[in-house]
C-alpha cells in the first residue's frame, strides 16, 4: 500500500472510533505526538509526587498521613502505566527518563509551585487534581488503545484524590479563624496556576487541531477550562471561600461564568524553567535516580547470578 | 531485538521490548495478567520492568492490584509473547469470514419448536 492509502486507512479507523493498537500502521507524526504527550504526562505524575511528599511527615493526623501516602503511591503507579503505554510506541524507559532529567522533556508547570502550608494539600487535591481529571476523562476515549486503557485506570483512581483534597479544605473552612485564613490563602495561590493547567488558549495552541483530528484530544483547551471554572465557582461556595478573580461573574447569556485574563507571561516563565521550584524539583528527581542506581544494579546482578545457578543445577 | 521507530511490530496489547540503543543494564519488560476473581480469566492489564519473575509479580501486585483488583497474577516476559500481524488480518481471518452457518441463528426453524 502507498503512504497515502495507509494514511487514509488510518484516518478512516480513527473517524470510526476504531482504536489504534501498537502494531497497527500509524503516521510518524501521530507516533511522535503521542510519545511526547504520554511521556510528559508520565513525568508530571512522577514529579507531582514531590510537592506532596513534602507534607507526608507533617500530616496533622495518622488518617491524613495514610491518605497522603496512598495518593502519592497512586501517582507513582500512574506514572508507570503511562511510561508503559509510551513504551509500546517504540521509545524506552531510559530514553524518557533521560529526557526528563536533562530538562529536554517538559512536565506540568503546576508542580513548580511550592507547597507552603497543610492547606496546600487540600487545594492541590481539589483544584490541581480536579483540573487533571477534567483533562483526563476525555483521554479515556483517545484513539490510541494503550493510552486510553491507562487513562481509564488512572481516572478510576483519581477520584479519591480530589475528594480527599476537598475534605481537607472543608475541615479547615469550618475551623478556627487561622485555619480559615490558611484555607483561603491556599486557594488564592493555587487557583490561577490550576486554570493555566489547561494550556494556552485555543488561538495560541497550534498543535490542537491535528490532535483533535487524530482524536488524541476531544475538547479544546478553552472549553475544558471554562467547564473547570464553572464547576469550581459553585463548589467554592460550599467552603464559604472565594476564588481570587474580581472578574469572576455568572453570565446569564452565555450560561457560563466569565473570568479575568490569564497571566500567560507567568505560564511561559514557569514552563521555561523559571518557576519558583523548577530547579529543586528536577534536582530531587535526578538525585533519587542516582541514589537508586546501586539498587537497580544489585537487583539485576542478583537475578543474573540466580539464573546462572539454576541453569547449572538443571544441567 | 531489532526495533526501529517506524511501525515495527511489538508484542500484542502492550508493547515492544525496549528500543535498540537503550541501556543494556535495563531491566526486562514483563506483561501482566490479572484474574479479578475466582472463575474469571486472567486479563492483560499492562506491563512493567523487573529483574525476574518474582520481582515482576511483586511489582504487579503493587501497581495493578492496590484496590483488590486481583486474586491471581501471571507475568510473562514480553519477548516470549508472539502475535499475529494486523497487516495480514484480512487474509488471516478469511477462512471464518464466509461461514455464517457456524452460528445458531443461521437455521430457519418454526417458532413452535421449544427448548432449542
Amino acid at each position: 500500500m502507498s503512504l497515502i492509502e495507509l494514511e487514509s486507512t488510518f484516518q478512516d479507523k480513527v473517524d470510526q472510533d476504531i482504536r489504534i493498537e501498537p502494531k497497527d500502521w500509524m503516521p510518524d507524526a501521530y507516533r511522535k505526538t503521542l510519545i511526547r504527550q504520554i511521556s510528559q504526562h508520565a513525568h508530571s505524575e512522577i514529579v507531582g509526587m514531590l510537592p506532596e511528599a513534602n507534607w507526608i511527615t507533617r500530616a496533622p493526623t495518622l488518617r491524613r498521613k495514610a491518605t497522603l501516602i496512598a495518593k502519592v503511591q497512586d501517582e507513582a503507579g500512574h506514572g508507570l502505566y503511562l511510561y508503559s503505554a509510551a513504551e509500546t510506541l517504540g521509545t524506552s524507559r531510559d530514553e524518557m527518563i533521560g529526557q526528563l532529567h536533562s530538562g529536554k522533556a517538559k512536565y506540568s508547570s503546576i508542580f513548580n509551585y511550592p507547597t507552603l502550608t497543610w492547606a496546600d494539600m487540600g487545594a492541590i487535591g481539589w483544584l490541581v487534581d480536579g483540573a487533571a481529571i477534567m483533562n483526563q476523562v476525555p483521554l479515556c476515549r483517545a484513539s490510541y488503545g494503550p493510552y486510553a486503557r491507562a487513562m481509564v485506570r488512572i481516572c478510576k483512581e483519581e477520584s479519591f484524590h480530589q475528594r480527599q483534597g476537598f475534605e481537607i479544605l472543608l475541615v479547615l473552612s469550618r475551623g478556627s479563624e487561622e485555619q480559615r485564613r490558611m484555607c483561603q490563602d491556599a486557594i488564592d495561590r493555587w487557583w490561577w496556576p490550576s486554570v493555566m493547567m489547561f494550556g494556552p488558549s485555543d488561538d495560541a495552541s497550534p498543535n490542537s487541531e491535528l490532535s483533535m483530528r487524530w482524536k488524541i484530544k476531544r475538547f479544546s483547551n478553552d472549553d475544558l477550562r471554562q467547564r473547570f471554572v464553572d464547576i469550581c465557582s459553585e463548589q467554592v461556595k460550599l467552603l464559604g471561600m472565594t476564588l481570587p478573580d474580581p472578574d469572576l461573574k455568572w453570565n446569564e447569556e452565555r450560561g457560563h461564568f466569565d473570568f479575568g485574563p490569564i497571566d500567560w507571561e507567568e505560564f511561559r516563565n514557569v514552563i521555561n524553567g523559571n518557576g519558583p521550584c523548577n530547579k529543586e524539583r528536577l534536582a530531587a528527581r535526578v538525585k533519587a535516580h542516582e541514589d537508586g542506581a546501586w539498587v537497580r544494579e544489585a537487583a539485576l546482578a542478583h537475578a543474573q547470578k540466580r539464573a546462572a545457578k539454576e541453569g547449572q543445577e538443571a544441567a | 531485538m531489532e526495533h526501529t521507530q517506524n511501525n515495527q511490530p511489538g508484542t500484542p496489547g502492550s508493547g515492544p521490548t525496549p528500543a535498540a540503543g537503550s541501556d543494556r543494564s535495563a531491566w526486562p519488560l514483563w506483561e501482566v495478567f490479572v484474574r479479578s476473581k475466582q472463575g474469571l480469566d486472567h486479563k492483560h492489564v499492562g506491563s512493567l520492568h523487573a529483574v525476574d519473575a518474582a520481582m515482576a509479580i511483586e511489582n504487579a501486585r503493587d501497581v495493578y492490584t492496590r484496590r483488590m483488583e486481583g486474586v491471581s497474577i501471571w507475568v510473562v516476559e514480553s519477548k516470549y509473547v508472539h502475535a499475529s500481524n494486523p497487516d495480514e488480518a484480512a487474509s488471516f481471518y478469511d477462512p471464518a469470514n464466509d461461514k455464517v452457518y457456524r452460528h445458531p441463528t443461521f437455521y430457519d426453524l418454526p417458532d413452535e419448536l421449544k427448548h432449542m
